[in-house]
């Protein structure tokens, strides 16, 4: 009992107080763009793994980005900043777009998911092809810190039980069918979110010979959340801006 | 520090030569790292790499036609996967292997995974219990056949090969310098590992090695690495038997450790921190990102007083309780000779009173040194003491390594042109295992095999044999005391 009450002791408090507010330190996050004329030198696009950024103008596509930091890297001019704002997700994979003087288009509320999920979401994760970085990150929601029970939203086991499918990893062929069959178990109304580069655009492997995004030009995901993998306040800011919770 | 073997003009030998030779070693009980092949025209050859007791690595290659050669497997089971692989990727007959099924369904096989026949047991008594790909959690798909007598496992064969996305074929694809996110992504929790295992693998083919100060930097983030996942399985270890205070307090630890490594790099899990020629991680704020982050050596050490003082009191809760020890103790037992048998390897193995761990002895040892932990139980409560075990030798470790690097500045090095016609070797003990990665370069210094090996591929049929015998309601906590990793194995 007095074991059970010194772990308790330390445990302290330790969830997050306003998850909707806040950068976590040091995270390589949100990135800025500074206006103005690039060199010849196009070392950032030939650094970037994923074809993420391109200049003339200078834009960096975060449906794709993996916030390797190469571009930082390379480029002569200091162009590129990654900043520890988490905040970046979108409704549209257009909207992902980053410029200079131009950032993430902000999410449109549903109005018809927020009548019905707006107190309570039931998440079914789906990795197709993810690295379980995606994965531990999505659990991270859920933990103490993070506590994204306290809004209503919570993972379940089965697909039957679930209002959104979250998809992580480029959809690999042989997760195809099983993909499929998760989201027709699903009732309605549901919705699909695509979480990191992977889910988004295929990331790293978009030109993979292993990969079949069939699924996802079928279905369309609602809501689109980069990174790789996307922090935990990434995911659940964007689900709350979704979803219009307060 | 990293063990980074390069060989040059490695002799051809003819089958019946090179079995003898990995025969003989095998049976002095040399280890065997890893056995794969390429095609090479119609032939193919085959590599196998053996670990002395010194450490020093021996490679034995022969050229095999498309008949292909015995199997090895009969004699050392540990051999199995290896052979599996060699014929899934290159179509080499392995004949009279006792069980040469798919590893990941790649090439001429796959998506034939509704087609797979799954081993049956026969008898009235019987019932099956399918599991996957898509489980019960945030976790990874895979599919699970289990052949159970009553509620008693009888035989259980892992399918996996859902997440295979084509990652070595990628490899070769690319430019070789700049292959660190892919590499990362292998198997994301062990974005550092596998990092640096390539990094180092580069490096020793361009023939510039990283200097000590600088792999003892690299070490810092793999320990870093390894206590946050460590702390991750036993949260799950935790939830899995409902010690739900152990749960909440493992998994808010790791909290700690990953933004520990988010401050010093820029990513939870270490990414973009190792690249070939270069660490980028610093303590006083990193270069290019913005405002420095400052996070200062006061503040580590601070961090890891809370992360060990905290892991004190909680790990004296966990495991002097006796519904714990109840739900691990007996259950899902390798025998240390069974483990040996099928060549077990990280900390599961250590589990079974295995003494192998890279970075305590041989060529990657640490220095300062790290403590071995190891334990003779075999069992889920043996798997969750060596990580306890583990955590405390790593946090130990961590400050006599941050006072023998207290400033650390971003380093680069431009990486010069590969050695052509060579084959690199690179090994760091990742938290699960052995992590193998071998390139090889043509005449001209291009890439021509990339052979990534996780050490997840070695330990799944562990698992199902840790099974056997057992209560199915069993089977999670087995599944989550070897916790290893679907896309490492898939690829």
């Amino acid at each position: 009992m007095l074991k059970a009450l010194s772990v308790r002791a330390q445990q302290g408090r330790q969830f997050i107080p306003d998850p909707r507010s806040g950068r976590p330190e040091g995270l390589r996050g949100l990135p800025v763009l500074t206006a103005g004329e690039c060199a010849s030198c196009r070392a950032c696009m030939a650094a970037c793994p994923t074809s993420a950024i391109a200049v003339d103008p200078l834009q960096i596509d975060l449906a794709r980005c993996v916030f390797c930091n190469e571009c930082v890297v390379v480029c002569p001019d200091d162009r590129v900043r990654f900043t520890p704002e988490p905040s970046m997700a979108s409704t549209r994979a257009s909207g992902l777009l980053v410029r200079a003087g131009s950032s993430v288009e902000p999410i449109v509320p549903d109005e018809v998911f927020r009548r019905h999920f707006g107190r309570s979401l039931r998440l079914r994760q789906v990795s197709a092809g993810g690295c379980n970085a995606c994965e531990l990150e999505l659990n991270a929601a859920a933990n103490v810190n993070f506590d994204m029970q306290r809004y209503g939203i919570d993972w379940v086991a089965s697909p039957r039980h679930a209002d959104a499918l979250v998809l992580t990893g480029p959809l690999t062929q042989q997760m195809a069918a099983a993909v499929r069959l998760g989201w027709d178990a699903m009732p309605e109304p549901r919705f699909l979110v695509a979480v990191g580069a992977c889910a988004i655009s295929g990331g790293l492997y978009a030109d993979g010979d292993a990969i079949d995004r069939s699924f996802l030009s079928e279905v369309g995901p609602a809501l689109f959340v980069p990174g790789c993998p996307p922090h935990p306040l990434t995911f659940l800011r964007g689900l709350l801006d979704f979803l219009g919770i307060a | 520090m990293i063990q980074a073997q390069r060989f040059e003009r490695i002799p051809e030998r003819t089958v019946d030569d090179w079995r003898g030779r990995v025969e003989g070693a095998l049976r002095a009980r040399v280890h065997l790292l890893s056995l794969f092949g390429r095609r090479d025209g119609d032939e193919v050859l085959v590599t196998a790499l053996l670990q002395r007791d010194d450490g020093a690595v021996e490679v034995e290659r022969a050229r095999v036609a498309a008949l292909g050669y015995a199997s090895l497997t009969p004699q050392f089971p540990a051999l199995h996967i290896f052979e599996r692989e060699l014929h899934e990727q290159t179509g080499l007959s392995i004949h009279g292997h006792p069980w040469c099924r798919p590893v990941r369904f790649e090439g001429a096989a796959r998506g034939s995974h509704d087609r797979h026949p799954f081993h049956v047991v026969a008898g009235k008594e019987v019932h099956e219990v399918a599991v996957g790909p898509i489980h019960a959690g945030v976790i990874e798909p895979g599919a699970f056949r289990f052949m159970c007598l009553g509620e008693t496992v009888h035989h259980l064969e892992i399918c996996l090969g859902y997440q295979h996305r084509g990652v070595e074929a990628l490899l070769l694809r690319r430019d070789v310098r700049s292959l660190g996110p892919l590499v990362e992504s292998v198997a994301g929790d062990t974005s550092v590992g596998h990092a640096w295992a390539y990094s180092a693998a580069i490096e020793a083919l361009t023939g510039q090695p990283a200097s000590p100060n600088e792999s003892l930097r690299r070490a810092i983030l793999l320990e870093f690495e390894r206590v946050g996942m460590h702390l991750a399985t036993l949260a799950g270890v935790a939830a899995d038997v409902g010690f739900l205070q152990g749960a909440a307090t493992f998994g808010r630890l790791r909290t700690t450790v990953i933004n520990t490594i988010q401050r010093l790099c820029g990513s939870r899990f270490g990414r973009g921190a190792i690249r070939p020629g270069s660490t980028r991680a610093t303590l006083d704020g990193f270069a290019g990102t913005g405002p420095t982050t400052g996070l200062s050596l006061p503040e580590v050490h601070a961090n890891l007083t809370l992360v060990e003082r905290d892991l004190q009191t909680v790990e004296d809760l966990f495991t002097s309780a006796r519904t714990v020890r109840h739900r691990l103790e007996g259950v899902g037992s390798v025998s240390p000779a069974l483990a040996e048998a099928i060549g077990l390897v990280g900390p599961v193995a250590r589990a079974a009173a295995a003494h192998r761990d890279l970075r305590v002895r041989g060529p990657a040892a640490y220095d300062p040194p790290v403590g071995l932990a190891t334990r003779s139980e075999g069992d889920c409560w043996g798997r969750t003491l060596v990580r306890l075990d583990e955590l405390q030798h790593s946090l130990t470790w961590l400050r006599s390594a941050f006072e023998r690097a207290p400033h650390w500045t971003t380093s680069r090095v431009s990486i010069g042109a590969l050695t052509p016609s060579a084959l690199v070797v690179a090994l760091v003990e990742g938290l699960r295992g052995e992590i193998v990665h071998a390139l090889e370069t043509d005449g001209d210094g291009r890439l021509v095999h990339y052979k990534v090996q996780d050490p997840s591929l070695r330990n799944w049929l562990g698992l199902a044999l840790a099974v056997r015998d057992n209560e199915i309601s069993d089977f999670p906590i087995c599944n989550k005391t070897f916790d290893l990793s679907y896309c490492g194995n898939d690829l």
